[in-house]
């Protein structure tokens, strides 16, 4: 417990790191997921089997291969984020932290596919089919009727993926960001007798910033429900 | 009869219409694919030589025997213990108990919000360094247990409610005590329900199980990791791991989908967040 106290800085650096991966990782996985997801659900056939083989390729990879992809083979075929140097104070946003953003995110948008597509398949044919006899147009049919339904059906899987991403920046430390895993794991290695103290505070931190999301998760769940 | 709720029977306007994005798509398509072979090409990757390991009889023998069949054998034993363990905390959630459900649920609760690595740099450091060879690997069998374990609690308490009231009152109504009920009535019915998930929760671990990597665990990746750093030869080497994965987790995923059609029937599988209280969603 010792060290974690007497080096509250470093602590306190390493989850801004982890903050920092979840929240960029998440906002680009939802938008490059939504992309994923309207290829998924849309008429062309042929970007359906393309979306869905992306989908059950990257969802049977472990993260770290995905990682080891563009941290360690990535680099061989000229695939660097040298251009990315961006330093905020203590903090360096640099080509290591850019690559693993970029595996978070192509891992994540796979699973953001997913829930959005259960969502949309959780809207009854029912609904459509009364839109389009009371004539609504197409994007009536859509912002009306299927989409907010769809919207509010994603919210729970949606919230999962995001809490699972949250979890899975900790593997990004095995690859030279120094978030909360790689400080936890450097604390524990220099000072093995205090592994319990270093543990339970750096779990309690993690569970308390799972607690911040699904608590937003459900604040939203609550607002849309219908009745 | 339009078979999707998101677009109506596309009229012959739209087919057309579809028919120039298909066309589009694929060029689109063939274009990625193009740029990634050349990428590949341009920087020798496609060489016989960075490739040559994987045509070797030694080295196939060493992804198969010293990486997958170590990497399954890891797996399944952290799913069983893991299947133990949730069977104990998910029971004792649903407990009358407050001295016994409310330890449960602050377990479950507690394992399934922190990340795995944390959990197997604890256990490695408290067991797994004065355990030589086998340290490492019981170090991710562990661990995996643990988390996977509160995963599956969640599993069996939804499988134990989703059995109908009516069992449990009709066994009551015969006089059989809770234990007995729980035994005979509502478990052997939840285990039909639940196995699809179990199943499922083994794609899971096995993916996790790659995490070794972090205490130097045995493995698929551990042998990737030898033969990438011999040969140099990364990005083959990640691909042939990937495929490997991939095709390990598609059997599973067919085998829960069998179970599911076997002893589910039609109705929805059984999901369970990944953790909080969300009613729906999948542990990834």
């Amino acid at each position: 417990m010792e060290i974690v106290l007497d080096n509250l800085d470093l602590v306190a650096l390493a989850f801004t790191y982890t903050v920092l991966l979840f929240l960029i990782a998440g906002v680009l996985s939802m938008v490059f997921g939504t992309l994923l997801a309207a290829m998924r659900v849309g008429p062309v056939d042929v970007l359906n089997k393309a979306t869905s083989v992306y989908v059950t390729l990257v969802r049977n990879t472990p993260l770290l291969i995905v990682l080891i992809f563009f941290r360690i083979a990535g680099p061989k075929v000229g695939l660097k984020f040298g251009f990315v140097e961006i330093e905020i104070g203590e903090i360096r946003i640099t080509d290591l932290f850019t690559a693993c953003v970029v595996a978070l995110t192509v891992y994540t948008a796979a699973f953001v596919c997913e829930a959005l597509r259960s969502g949309v398949n959780a809207v009854p044919l029912g609904q459509a089919e009364a839109a389009r006899a009371i004539g609504l147009p197409f994007g009536g049919t859509m912002r009306n009727v299927v989409l907010p339904q769809a919207f509010r059906a994603a919210v729970p899987p949606l919230a999962s993926v995001q809490i699972a991403l949250l979890k899975n920046t900790t593997v990004c430390g095995i690859f030279g960001v120094s978030e909360a895993f790689f400080r936890m794991h450097s604390f524990t290695n220099s000072e093995p007798g205090e592994r319990y103290g270093i543990f339970i505070s750096f779990a309690v931190i993690f569970v308390f910033l799972v607690e911040i999301v699904s608590f937003f998760a459900n604040q939203l769940e609550r607002r849309w429900r219908i009745a | 009869m339009p078979a999707n709720v998101l677009f109506d029977s596309p009229g012959p306007a739209t087919i057309a219409r579809h028919r120039i994005y298909t066309v589009l798509a694929v060029i689109g398509l063939i274009g990625v694919l193009a740029f990634v072979v050349w990428r590949l090409y341009a920087n020798g990757q496609l060489e016989y030589e960075l490739w040559e390991p994987f045509l070797t009889p030694a080295y196939i023998e060493a992804l198969l025997v010293d990486g997958l069949l170590v990497t399954l054998e890891m797996a399944f034993s952290a799913v069983l213990l893991a299947v133990v363990f949730g069977l104990i905390f998910g029971v004792g959630k649903l407990s009358d108990h407050a001295w016994i459900s409310w330890p449960c649920w602050a377990v479950v609760e507690f394992f399934r919000a922190v990340p795995v690595l944390l959990l197997m740099t604890l256990v490695f450091y408290s067991y797994g360094v004065n355990h030589g060879e086998g340290g490492a690997y019981w170090t991710v069998v562990l661990s995996l247990m643990v988390y996977n374990g509160a995963v599956l609690a969640e599993v069996f308490r939804a499988g134990i409610q989703a059995v109908p009231h009516g069992q449990a009152e009709a066994a009551y109504a015969v006089g059989m005590r809770k234990t007995q009920v729980m035994n005979i009535i509502m478990l052997p019915q939840a285990v039909k329900i639940m196995l699809p998930a179990i199943i499922s929760q083994c794609v899971v671990a096995l993916k996790d199980t790659s995490l070794g990597y972090v205490v130097a665990a045995p493995g698929l990746t551990a042998v990737g990791r030898l033969i990438y750093n011999q040969f140099e030869n990364q990005v083959p080497t990640a691909i042939v791991l990937a495929g490997m994965y991939i095709t390990v987790n598609l059997l599973l995923t067919l085998a829960a989908t069998w179970a599911q059609k076997k002893f589910v029937g039609e109705k929805k599988p059984l999901e369970v967040s990944a953790v909080g209280h969300l009613d729906d969603g999948r542990a990834v």
